[in-house]
């Protein structure tokens, strides 16, 4: 009965164990098959003719498959969201933190989870009927579907996580810290900026971080409302983004141009692993302190 | 003497719970004056009505007057913040800001619209001289304040408050949370300071009263018992409370 | 006291900062109200009974959603039916069995790097794992999204795990209960707040999902029952949202402006549910 136990254990043990490594499995599957699909077109185009080219044909009777468009629409399209979005959202986290009466507080936090829950293609249908015309007619360029239609919908999109990262940051901040800024005559307003925020850096560093890993990685929202055109990234002509370079055209390739697609999620995968790093580095800074 | 802190009849309530009871006192400047009492008794209470640091807590309500010189510290055109400019604080616990000792202590100054870096320089100097720790961090004011060691950090804290230029400064329980050698540094150091400060410290402990104090407030549920000479006080208690707290009789 | 306020410097500062604070709060509320009030306004008007009740028909040339939202059903149902035992169940192996610190920072990392992988490229694995190994599929959707959302489950029923008072189980071994026994009759009972929030969050975030989902769980609108809907390619609401929404057939905007409100209005219930579990556990956890 004992011995017989004491198997059951083990064996229960070993089943948890098991599920406990699904998800180290599922991340090394990821990986693996990415690494394993996305090395051969390389092998075949050249990594410097994929990176660096700035032509992508990839139906033509020459194709060539050059991803430079699809990586500095990306890196534009991200940084241009994080321009707009981190000082809108930061300046809306201190005052949720710092700032909001409570009741206020309430309405504005199931603001800002609404926004979260939103799924990505009603934000692109929004953006393709409201922005993208919008856009057209204000700025008098043919086609609102843009870059910078794409740079709006993404700002707004990583709202929620940068505030609610920013919001965890500066409510962190030990009271004491405030008291000495208020106690040296400086005002509460003045306190939150130069103290708070300061001591909060880390934090709100994460935000921003996580904040990019968002905006890179959004794809059907930004299919919908940036053109989709493979041009080389400029604010008011289509362009097409690492996301959805591999998202409009994986229905119908074949071949190389399968396979480059391929390439593409790898580059794609390989930026989230450097963002993951740099978040977990924002992230374990802030507990250390 | 010159009083330069006047407290008035002084009634202050959390919510519904009254905590100050009807506080007269005349602060005298240029002087070091303890208050003490069991804990709850609302020394540390009655220290935060004078810079209006119990504003911040709510449901605060408070009557009567608290003066400073001339200026009434509860009127309603009053800037907290100029008040607290003149009356610093040092708190229970050492807190530096997270950033440079440089930067710590120009904060103030910077604050209140001190500009240009010679003088901000000077200013840093100074105070940290005055709160006796120039010698220990000259060669690190770029550092971070948090490398510090806690009595360290307390004399950082006092060279910030001084930086801004105060007459009062307020002591928390400055050395509660210090080792016995930081503790006397501090007391030293308030001491010296009182040359050119009014120092008013809320003090657990009745031997540092003794040593450094001119004048003690004795304070026991939110009543201020008994107010006079530190030496007078613990040596001839008018009152029979007073007697019994520094006999070691409760507390 | 010489001056009698702050220098008029520090007073435009203060108002100015003041203000950018409340403006960048009322942009956030303003999108969100302007996005729900476009796509309800824009939206309900096309909710109509036929559309919600029929499906898809090229013949008379009319659009019925039914397929697309018992698709999105059955997809939430096998995604949580199978991601609830993988979650929790390494949830408990991280708080209650793993005793190797490095072996539970790889976990933690790996389920960290999980969260931040973007839809689209889980929606390509699960395109190579599983829709070009069996076709696609509901199933392959699922599967894909079991991948997707298993952090978020492991992390809440982790999070509820560390709730159960550490005395519980002390007593229970104390009793000479063994560690099987213990997990299951006090470890388990005190993570159901963990594992209601994990659904209702992964229910939430199935229901936005379509990058995932086009290149594994396909584009067909028929009807399926349950089980022949696992092994048949569908769209879910989201996925028949993207495709109106770019076809020019009459009535495919309409029908797009509908699902958007239907998802709208759920994203709204789910948010809901998701602050009244909150409440009502912790409520529960302070008694």
């Amino acid at each position: 009965m004992q011995k017989q136990q004491r198997l059951a254990e083990t064996i229960i043990h070993g089943v948890f164990l098991l599920l406990g490594l699904v998800t180290v499995g599922c991340v090394l599957l990821i990986t693996v098959y990415l690494v394993l699909s996305g090395i051969p077109a390389i092998r075949q185009i050249g990594l410097v003719d994929f990176l660096l080219g700035d032509t992508w044909e990839s139906t033509a009777a020459e194709p060539s498959f050059g991803i430079l468009p699809f990586i500095l629409t990306s890196v534009y399209g991200t940084a241009g969201a994080i321009l707009f979005g981190v000082p809108v959202g930061f300046l809306a986290a201190v005052y949720l933190a710092k700032l909001a009466p409570p009741r206020v507080k309430a309405v504005v936090e199931s603001a800002v989870s609404l926004l979260a829950g939103i799924p990505s293609v009603v934000y692109g249908l929004v953006g393709m009927l409201v922005l993208v015309p919008g856009i057209r007619r204000l700025f008098h360029v043919p086609d609102g579907a843009s870059l910078l239609s794409a740079i709006v919908v993404l700002a707004i999109m990583i709202l929620p996580s940068i505030i609610k990262v920013s919001v965890t940051a500066l409510e962190a901040v030990p009271s004491e810290y405030e008291d000495a800024s208020l106690a040296l005559g400086a005002t509460s307003i003045e306190t939150y900026f130069r103290v708070s925020a300061p001591a909060a850096k880390s934090g709100i560093a994460a935000a921003v971080v996580l904040g990019v890993g968002r905006a890179i990685g959004e794809a059907m929202a930004v299919m919908m409302v940036s053109g989709n055109v493979p041009n080389m990234p400029s604010l008011f002509q289509s362009v097409r983004f690492l996301t959805t370079a591999v998202a409009s055209e994986m229905a119908y390739s074949s071949g190389l141009q399968r396979q480059a697609l391929f390439s593409i999620a790898l580059v794609l995968y390989l930026f989230i692993l450097l963002i993951n790093a740099a978040l977990n580095f924002f992230l374990k800074r802030d507990k250390e302190r | 003497m010159n009083s330069i802190i006047t407290a008035k009849d002084l009634c202050l309530w959390y919510g519904s719970a009254q905590a100050l009871k009807n506080i007269d006192i005349d602060i005298p400047e240029q002087s070091i004056t303890a208050f003490i009492g069991p804990s709850g008794c609302g020394k540390s209470t009655f220290l935060k009505t004078l810079n209006r640091m119990n504003d911040l807590v709510p449901g605060v309500k408070i009557t009567g007057r608290v003066r400073y010189g001339k200026q009434d510290v509860y009127a309603p055109g009053l800037d907290v913040n100029l008040l607290r400019k003149e009356i610093g604080m040092v708190f229970q616990k050492p807190n530096p800001f997270p950033m440079s000792i440089y930067d710590n202590v120009a904060y103030g100054p910077r604050t209140h619209g001190v500009k240009g870096k010679a003088k901000l320089d000077d200013i840093v100097e100074r105070s940290l001289r005055d709160a006796a720790i120039w010698d220990e961090v000259k060669d690190r004011l770029k550092k971070n304040a948090l490398g510090l060691s806690g009595g360290q950090q307390q004399r950082l804290c006092i060279a910030r408050a001084l930086a801004v230029g105060p007459k009062v400064l307020l002591m928390d329980e400055p050395t509660s949370a210090l080792d016995p050698i930081s503790t006397s540094k501090i007391e030293e150091l308030a001491m010296g300071l009182k040359e050119k400060y009014t120092i008013i410290i809320v003090t657990h402990n009745m031997q540092q009263a003794v040593r450094i104090s001119d004048y003690t407030a004795f304070f026991l549920l939110g009543e201020l018992i008994e107010f006079g000479g530190t030496e007078r006080l613990f040596s001839q208690p008018e009152r029979r409370e007073t007697e019994d707290y520094i006999t070691g009789r409760f507390g | 006291m010489q001056n009698s306020s702050i220098s008029t410097g520090r007073k435009l500062y203060i108002r100015l900062m003041k203000g950018l604070c409340c403006l960048s709060a009322a942009i956030t509320c303003g999108v969100a109200l302007f996005l729900i009030g476009y796509v309800l306004v824009k939206g309900v008007p096309n909710v109509t009974w036929e559309l919600v009740s029929t499906k898809l028909s090229y013949l008379d040339g009319t659009i019925g959603i039914l397929p697309d939202i018992l698709n999105t059903v059955y997809i939430i149902i096998a995604t949580l039916l199978i991601v609830l035992p993988l979650g929790v169940g390494a949830a408990i192996y991280l708080t209650e069995y793993a005793r190797n610190k490095r072996l539970v920072a790889v976990i933690e990392y790996a389920a960290e790097t999980l969260s931040g992988i973007p839809s689209i490229i889980f929606g390509l694995v699960g395109m190579l794992l599983f829709a070009n190994t069996f076709g696609s599929c509901l199933l392959a959707g699922a599967l894909t999204l079991v991948i997707m959302n298993l952090p978020t489950v492991m992390r809440t029923a982790q999070e509820s795990l560390k709730t159960v008072p550490q005395s519980y189980r002390e007593g229970a071994f104390g009793l000479g209960a063994g560690k099987w026994r213990v997990v299951r009759t006090v470890v388990l009972p005190g993570c159901v707040d963990g594992v209601v929030t994990g659904c209702i969050l992964s229910a939430g975030r199935i229901l936005g999902e379509s990058a995932a989902l086009l290149f594994t769980a396909g584009v067909a609108h028929t009807l399926n029952d349950f089980f022949s809907g696992l092994g048949s390619p569908g769209a879910t609401l989201t996925v028949a949202l993207y495709l109106y929404a770019r076809e020019p057939r009459p009535g495919a905007a309409e029908a797009s402006f509908a699902i958007a409100a239907i998802l709208m209005a759920l994203t709204l219930v789910i948010n809901l549910a998701a602050a009244l579990a909150g409440r009502y556990f912790k409520k529960r956890s302070a008694l």
